[in-house]
């Protein structure tokens, strides 16, 4: 048997974008910017996805550009907004500590170039206010980049109220919703969002393709140059495949979202119900806005990279912040953010859901994970020590 | 590609030697929980001669292989031959490590270095102190 509760890392393809996609891959092989009918075909198919990603976000067709995903699209929203203030003198940019590195690291480069960027704290819940947000907004600020769900540890943060307090102050508002899409509501229009992103493979679609959304009259940088694809913004033949795959699996969770979405929960809850019952074990992220599917939890005294192979050898697919499994000296900085030591911050585990998971996938979890903490917990000298 | 070597998944799914000994005859623990990974190794010598050895290990799975893998590579040998161990020793003993593990087959080599030292310290025997790590790091190494 073998539970997949990585979902947050990646998700199975789901019937439908692989029937969306492999005509594109068989017979509709042509490119969109060629002007014979096969060419023309796949601009047809284009076109009708286009207009389908739209429709699930609120947006119109042309507010919606292609990339080859959800880093792209971060990528692209922010250098884009920079561009906008820089050349209105306004150089400060709102985010928050916790913004996936796709975010962050794009604010890191902006800080060299001269901006000035401030992340807001998440305190030990691991989410924002809108008033931080409304404190932090200045004169000069030009962007406010807050995501719309943690990948981590699952905070659903107040984007609509942020949304309206951007607009009324003329700030532009970005949104990383990799984690959201497909699962959360999204109308950009009613929630005052002027770029978003999103990546096909976290709902289902297939990996390497993704979405900015940019509202009507934000002007776009060029993140790669060469032809007029995406109305001149992004150049680059279009994965036409994949961006077929992409809308037909979007429509599919927009159309399904609130039945998957009490399912997921159910399931979570059931989890983070028993998994709260191991002894020094600590819930991350906010327990109430939580994204259907998140569960993440630190266990002291052990380490996450060994917990993550020893529940591989069960048939249990998950995922961890600790250093070990990251290749870098420090654990992960969502769970610095909220305030967890180093040596508790190794020892985490985020297990992430879909509505493909089952009951008896969370028995199987509930059973195996007690027993590998307290094995691990047994030959760890930090856990003997503690006792 | 698998993450790890068959040997290193075995020594980690299947350590050997682990656990703690009561009465050690010296114990020794490096590492420190901020970088994620602390080992700890204890003797039990007679003549000289290392007759038992176990450990715990706090880490990741090449952590825990690499200590399994060293305590098999001292037990029953001299206390001249467990201290002529090395790093690279148990790296190869184990069919290699990822580069960004390299420092887990140090921390073996040095939690047997620090257990000889505190056998050495507690019966008075007189040592070189460049020959024995530095206790109580406080930065995290890669390597």
């Amino acid at each position: 048997m073998r539970v997949y509760a990585d979902n947050a890392a990646t998700t199975q393809m789901s019937e439908a974008a692989l029937a969306a996609m492999l005509p594109c891959l068989r017979e509709e092989y042509g490119n969109p910017s060629s002007l014979h009918s096969l060419g023309q075909k796949a601009a047809e198919i284009l076109w009708d996805s286009r207009e389908k990603v739209a429709a699930c976000i609120g947006a119109s067709p042309k507010e919606i550009y292609f990339t080859s995903g959800g880093s792209e699209a971060d990528n692209q929203a922010i250098i884009s907004a920079a561009r906008i203030g820089a050349e209105k003198g306004k150089r400060h940019i709102v985010s928050t500590s916790f913004e996936h590195h796709a975010v962050l690291h794009t604010l890191k480069a902006l800080e060299k170039a001269g901006f000035e960027v401030e992340l807001l704290p998440v305190g030990e819940i691991g989410n924002i206010t809108p008033d931080q947000v409304e404190a932090a907004i200045r004169p000069d600020t030009c962007l406010v980049t807050v995501m719309y769900a943690n990948n981590e540890i699952g905070s659903v943060l107040p984007v609509s109220e942020i949304g309206a307090i951007c607009r009324d102050k003329g700030v532009l508002f970005h949104t990383d919703a990799v984690q959201a899409a497909g699962h959360l509501p999204i109308d950009v229009s009613a929630q005052n969002i002027d770029l978003l992103s999103l990546s096909a493979h976290k709902f289902h679609g297939p990996k390497g393709v993704g979405v900015l959304y940019a509202r009507r009259g934000v002007r776009l940088t060029n993140v790669i140059n060469g032809g007029a694809q995406e109305r001149g913004k992004r150049a680059g033949t279009e994965n036409v495949a994949g961006i077929a795959g992409m809308a037909a699996a979007l429509e599919e969770a927009v159309s399904r979202l609130d039945e998957n979405a009490a399912k997921v929960t159910r399931l979570r809850d059931r989890l983070i119900e028993g998994l709260s019952q191991i002894p020094c074990s600590i819930l991350n992220g906010d327990p109430i806005k939580r994204l259907p599917g998140n569960v993440s939890f630190c266990f002291e005294g052990i380490e996450g990279e060994s917990l993550l192979l020893l529940l591989d050898a069960k048939g249990i697919c998950a995922s961890s912040g600790s250093a070990c499994t990251s290749g870098s000296l420090d654990p992960s900085h969502v769970l610095l953010a909220i305030g967890r030591p180093h040596e508790i911050a190794h020892g985490s585990l985020r297990l992430s859901l879909s509505e493909l998971n089952t009951d008896e996938d969370v028995d199987l979890i509930l059973a195996e994970v007690p027993r590998v903490v307290e094995y691990l917990r047994s030959i760890s000298p930090l856990w003997q020590e503690r006792r | 590609m698998a993450l790890y070597s068959e040997t290193v998944m075995d020594h980690f799914m299947n350590p050997r030697n682990v656990g703690s000994l009561e009465d050690a005859d010296g114990v020794g623990r490096v590492g420190n929980a901020k970088c994620g990974d602390i080992m700890k190794m204890y003797l039990k010598i007679r003549d000289n001669v290392i007759e038992d050895v176990k450990f715990e290990t706090f880490g990741c799975g090449s952590a825990i292989a690499s200590s399994s893998m060293a305590t098999e590579m001292v037990k029953g040998k001299t206390i001249d031959e467990a201290l002529a161990v090395t790093n690279k020793d148990v790296v190869a003993a184990l069919g290699g490590l990822p580069d960004y593990k390299l420092h887990c087959s140090v921390l073996a080599e040095e939690s047997i270095k620090s257990a000889v030292k505190n056998y050495y310290d507690r019966n008075g025997i007189a040592y070189d102190p460049k020959d024995f790590p530095e206790e109580d790091e406080d930065s995290c190494r890669m390597v």
